[in-house]
């Protein structure tokens, strides 16, 4: 492997390539077009499934589709084309077929506009379509990050036979920065479960329809069962200066790297604070927060670019009685490292854990 | 000595159907089944069954078979047709299906030729939901949500698919048959036929549209009904071939 520099959005799409990606669908909206632009090109030249929806809706449905006949099937969009995608991945969720699908958020609601943004934690860690499930999300604050989970991405759609979201936002999509691209790996073999003709065997069908509340609600049970064990193996996060931490701030992707400069200028400047950032936003890596917060976490500051969606997981984790800051940009906004450390000052203040003029 | 004169499909299982008595679905599923036989093809066929009437259409098949969302039958069969190009896939979709939620999914795959075979199912009402207005309702047909007839200015016109897709390069083979006697059933089976040897021969996008009888609820008994298909829908939705490419005909003249 060799270092490259790669725009994020085409590392993320060079690395599906490499991760086995057999069908790629989807329909062009920025800021994640370079995905699709390079898969345009890639997949066709390598003989794979390239192409180009007239809708997310349409797109979507392509990748249920193929991922019905084993292969591993993709898709990328932006908030909005997301949105429009809720009906497959609910129908993908509830087959039981693997799919991975790149959200490079912008700001909403509406049109909004094509700036970073993480206003839609709700939408993808919650249900992503209607019904009563969670896709598995991963969110990258680098490019090298982009393409490792990338791999993870397709690794989890197939161990557990779900929809896994990589969300992201225009900054990491439209980003350089060195990295490794790993090796091509061979394609898989195709699961014995897919739908490839009934020959020599007897017939597969894919559906989720379950019309008794008895056979739904089995249905159902099969797939919280599924996340338990899911939510049990699959927490991921990454820390920061987390020794002796009685400060901690939370953000993810975009927000937990601004916020990581935050961090470094308040530990130089003597604040005892550390940062975790989730990798995993569901299962939110609930278990390693925790230990955190019983090694003596005092307080909490969240870094999001949302008006603090993610919080409320935080505040699920820790109970009521901690305190927690919320540092929220909207709109697109991203913020800055020096408006975080003044967040920080604030509460290491309050706690007695800076002075007045620690950082000016 | 005994002659065989009917026997069951082998892609056809061997159960009641949960349609409505004097449905035309049970037709359908036979000719098709019929002609998968015929072509030898149970076990490299894939079907892509609709929302509606026929959602259980793959537990009456011998084949694989998957369930789409409302409409969005053939986007899924283009990833499947992409992802196993050597496979037959066949979308089987009624009117609310492919004429209403799923416009733009038919056209874009006929726009793209996709090597598919679609049998649209056309019975101008909704069938699963109750005798709802369907885009190929008639005017002043009375239904459940048009209970004075369907006034094409408050409720626009009938859409007729076949001539539309038939008008888009990248379909091969649009034609629109009956199944309201048993001279128009044997059209329709060949068509069916046809319209499955375009995609062996791949020549592109293939829609066999089927006037059907929907006797629940057009309040009719099930010859009533037949006769209404023959007397209200043919005139509205006449039969006939409406794309035949060249490559297409070679085909049929070899038969």
């Amino acid at each position: 492997m060799t270092v490259q520099l790669l725009k994020g959005n085409v590392a993320i799409a060079e690395a599906a390539v490499r991760a086995g990606l057999e069908a790629y669908f989807g329909y062009p909206i920025t800021p994640q077009t370079e995905l699709l632009e390079h898969l345009s090109g890639r997949m066709v030249e390598l003989g794979r499934v390239f192409v180009q929806a007239e809708s997310e809706v349409a797109a979507i449905n392509m990748v249920y589709g193929a991922a019905c006949t084993g292969v591993r099937a993709m898709t990328s969009s932006s908030s909005p084309g997301v949105s429009l995608m809720q009906e497959g991945l609910s129908y993908i969720a509830a087959s039981e077929v693997p799919c991975v699908v790149v959200d490079m958020m912008r700001g909403g609601p509406g049109l909004g506009n094509i700036q970073p943004s993480q206003a839609d934690y709700f939408q993808v860690t919650r249900s992503a379509g209607h019904g009563d499930y969670h896709p598995i999300v991963l969110a990258p604050a680098s490019v090298q990050e982009a393409i490792d989970l990338t791999f993870l991405a397709f690794d989890l759609a197939d161990k557990y036979r779900h929809v896994v979201l990589l969300v992201g936002d225009g900054l990491i999509g439209q980003m350089m920065e060195p990295a490794e691209m790993p090796e091509m790996r061979p394609i898989r073999p195709r699961p014995d479960w897919a739908i490839t003709g009934a020959r020599g065997r007897s017939k597969h069908v894919i559906t989720s329809i379950n019309l008794t509340a008895e056979e739904n609600e089995a249905a159902n049970r099969r797939i919280q069962a599924r996340l338990a064990v899911i939510r049990a193996h699959e927490q991921r996060s990454v820390e920061h200066y987390i020794e002796g931490a009685r400060v901690l701030v939370i953000g993810f992707g975009t927000a937990g790297r601004v916020a990581q400069s935050a961090v470094k200028m308040a530990r130089e400047a003597g604040i005892p604070v550390g940062l975790f950032r989730p990798v995993t936003l569901w299962p939110f890596p609930e278990d390693r927060l925790r230990a955190l917060v019983d090694d003596g976490v005092e307080a909490i500051v969240v870094v999001e670019m949302n008006a603090g969606q993610m919080l409320e997981d935080v505040r699920l984790v820790v109970g009521r009685e901690m305190p927690i800051a919320l540092h929220s940009r909207l709109g697109g906004a991203v913020p800055l490292p020096e408006d975080i450390l003044k967040d920080i000052v604030t509460v290491a203040q309050k706690l007695g854990l800076a002075g007045p003029e620690t950082v000016r | 000595m005994r002659t065989v004169v009917y026997q069951h499909p082998q892609a056809l299982e061997n159960i009641s159907t949960h349609y409505c008595p004097g449905c035309t679905h049970g037709i359908a599923h036979r000719l098709i089944a019929e002609v998968i036989d015929e072509l030898g093809i149970q076990e490299q066929t894939i079907l892509v069954a609709p929302v509606g009437c026929a959602v259980f259409a793959y537990d009456y098949f011998t084949v694989d078979g998957v369930e789409a969302a409302h409409g969005r039958a053939p986007a899924m069969a283009t990833g499947i047709k992409r992802s196993l190009p050597d496979r037959i896939v066949f979308t089987y979709q009624g009117d609310g299906d492919l004429a209403a939620i799923g416009t733009a999914e038919i056209i874009h795959a006929a726009a793209r030729g996709e090597n598919i075979t679609t049998i649209f199912i056309n019975n101008a009402i909704y069938g699963m939901t109750g005798g709802q207005m369907a885009p190929t309702s008639l005017p002043d047909q009375r239904t459940t949500s048009s209970p004075f007839g369907r006034n094409p200015a408050i409720a626009g016109n009938p859409i007729r698919m076949t001539e539309l897709i038939a008008a888009i390069e990248g379909s091969a083979y649009v034609v629109r048959r009956s199944l309201h006697n048993v001279r128009e059933i044997r059209k329709a089976k060949k068509a069916i036929k046809t319209a499955f040897r375009v995609q062996q021969a791949g020549l592109g996008f293939a829609m066999v549209e089927l006037l059907s009888a929907c006797p629940t609820n057009w309040g009719l008994s099930a010859p009533d009904a037949l006769k209404w298909v023959e007397e209200h829908m043919v005139p509205y939705y006449p039969l006939g071939d409406y794309k035949v490419l060249d490559a297409v005909k070679a085909l049929e003249d070899r038969e």
